[in-house]
């Protein structure tokens, strides 16, 4: 699916409206939060400890439902739809690569036979097709991370959430997944909100990157990276880049002191 | 950069000083795992033998192990048909509480009123000495192998209640949210996630269980007697020891921890098989 190269041509996905989560012992963990998110966007959500950014995920994800404010879908997501990674792994130790990766299929009651090439694709996309048989404790943290990508996108979902994925991984390794998520992406055409502390991994990744300030939780401002796809290792180094995560940098600085 | 000889000299091994210290205390200590314990009981024996030879120690206060292995083998089979009486209870308890205690587990794992509701009593039930409750059992339980058996699983189902409970409960917490969002049914979360959690839980549960269904028949015995049933391992003992028989009473001891043994050998070897591919205790270390 080619991405529309200009962000407000894009068909809406989901739509946070005025969304406030209040967590018991009158913790405000969202306060008024609006994002329009499209389909093909690549969105960070950039902010200090606190901030929010989880909880907007995991509302999102559908796992738990705002206090006040909504999250309207332009068509009900169905099953399969939204795939998650976690900062761990979050494999099962005693399944399979190919098992772990099948596990959405099997949850929706599919055979294993009837879903063996999209597993197979799956893997192949993250470079894990020769350890379809290997154990998680058999791989490094990096390959690990890259199953549990697998399983997030075997079922061509619209909207994949990441929750700070790369965040315990070495750098070589994250730059090198950076780059792989980024081919995924435009292989798959899904839209991704990617969770993250970084400001050099939000620009590098994201069209995006949505700053959140802290106490309560709430949207300060949005950074757009025009720069084009694919990107290369090359933009990490150019003065677009650098431009780019200063102007992220200030909007985080004001998002620390509005805190 | 100068063309370097591609022949040189042949490499020297690469094993330092420390590292072959190293893998030949890892072989002393694989050879001394089986033959330590052995040479113990060697000189057990001996020491109990010199004892008795030479402080002339009557056999009907402390046999030699000569006259315990005469025991033995004069009596091998009544010996062995004992062990199997005792042997068939245990397991048939051990199979009891397996179900009995996981069965619980799972239930009060999907329903936290029946937990709060059962849960003190299987505590209570845990703390009482069996051997108090046993003599009660006997009034009301006609059936003598009926009777042995629930005294044997109310000592054993506790520890695979309580592991495999905790096991229901130790699931990720990543992994349990991972199958909400891909709406995943009660049963399938069972099924899938928290059964294959608890397994490596469940099975220390069961290694602990099948010691006690073991302790449990044998008390059972010796409180009900197995009249009717033929004479257990406990039941010999009972037996020898009214007749001063001691190295009869040494003899089927002996099988009892022997069974004791092969119980706990076998468990562990199931855990291990079980478990091998995935869990870290199974893992050995890499060196």
């Amino acid at each position: 699916m080619p991405r529309p190269t200009s962000i407000d041509d894009r068909a809406e996905l989901l739509r946070v409206e005025a969304v406030n989560k209040v967590f018991p012992g009158d913790v405000r963990a969202l306060m008024g939060m609006d994002l329009t998110v499209r389909q093909g966007d690549f969105i960070s959500l950039l902010g200090p400890s606190g901030c929010g950014k989880s909880t907007a995920l995991r509302l999102m994800a559908g796992l738990s439902h705002p206090t006040a404010g909504r999250i309207a879908w332009a068509a009900p997501p169905a099953r399969g739809d939204v795939g998650v990674v976690f900062q761990e792994p979050t494999l099962m130790p005693w399944a399979t690569v190919a098992q772990n990766v099948f596990l959405p299929f099997r949850l929706e009651g599919k055979s294993y036979a009837s879903v063996k090439d999209d597993i197979l694709d799956a893997l192949r996309l993250v470079g894990l097709d020769k350890f379809q048989t290997a154990y998680p404790r058999e791989l490094s943290g990096g390959m690990k991370m890259r199953v549990s990508i697998a399983r997030a996108m075997v079922t061509q979902p619209k909207l994949i959430l990441m929750d700070e994925p790369f965040a315990a991984l070495d750098e070589i390794t994250r730059f090198k997944l950076n780059n792989d998520l980024l081919a995924m992406q435009a292989r798959i055409g899904c839209t991704v909100i990617f969770v993250t502390h970084s400001v050099f991994e939000s620009v590098f990744l994201s069209d995006r990157i949505i700053v959140m300030a802290a106490r309560p939780g709430r949207v300060i401002e949005e950074v757009r990276v025009d720069a084009p796809y694919p990107r290369s290792e090359e933009f990490r180094t150019s003065a677009d880049y650098a431009a780019h995560c200063r102007a992220a940098s200030r909007a985080l600085e004001h998002a620390m002191e509005a805190a | 950069m100068t063309d370097a000889p591609l022949i040189g000299p042949a490499p020297t091994p690469m094993v330092d000083a420390e590292e072959a210290r190293r893998a030949r205390g890892r072989r002393i200590e694989l050879a001394a795992r089986y033959t330590l314990p052995l040479a113990v009981m060697a000189l057990a024996i001996l020491a109990w033998d010199r004892i008795v030879v030479w402080n002339e120690i009557p056999h009907y206060i402390l046999p030699s192990p000569a006259r315990v292995w005469d025991y033995f083998t004069g009596n091998w089979s009544t010996l062995v048909d004992a062990a199997m009486l005792t042997g068939r209870i245990t397991l048939m308890a051990l199979a009891v509480a397996v179900l009995g205690g996981a069965g619980l587990a799972i239930l009060f794992n999907q329903s936290r009123m029946v937990e709060l509701s059962l849960y003190p009593y299987a505590v209570i039930l845990q703390v009482t000495p069996v051997v108090a409750i046993a003599p009660l059992i006997f009034i009301y339980v006609e059936s003598k192998v009926a009777g042995m058996l629930m005294c044997a699983w109310i000592v054993a189902f506790f520890p695979v209640l309580s592991s495999t409970t905790l096991g229901l409960n130790s699931v990720d917490r990543n992994l349990r949210d991972l199958f909400a969002i891909y709406g995943a049914s009660r049963w399938q979360r069972l099924i899938h996630l928290q059964l294959p959690s608890a397994l490596p839980y469940f099975l220390g549960g069961l290694r602990i269980a099948g010691g006690l269904s073991l302790i449990g028949a044998v008390v059972a015995e010796l409180v009900a007697g197995t009249g009717g049933v033929g004479l257990g391992l406990a039941g010999r003992i009972q037996e020898a020891g009214y007749r001063l028989n001691i190295a009869g009473m040494f003899a089927a001891l002996a099988m009892v921890a022997a069974m004791g043994l092969v119980i706990f050998a076998a468990l562990s070897l199931l855990s291990h098989l079980l478990l091998r591919k995935w869990h870290e205790s199974a893992l050995k270390t890499e060196s």
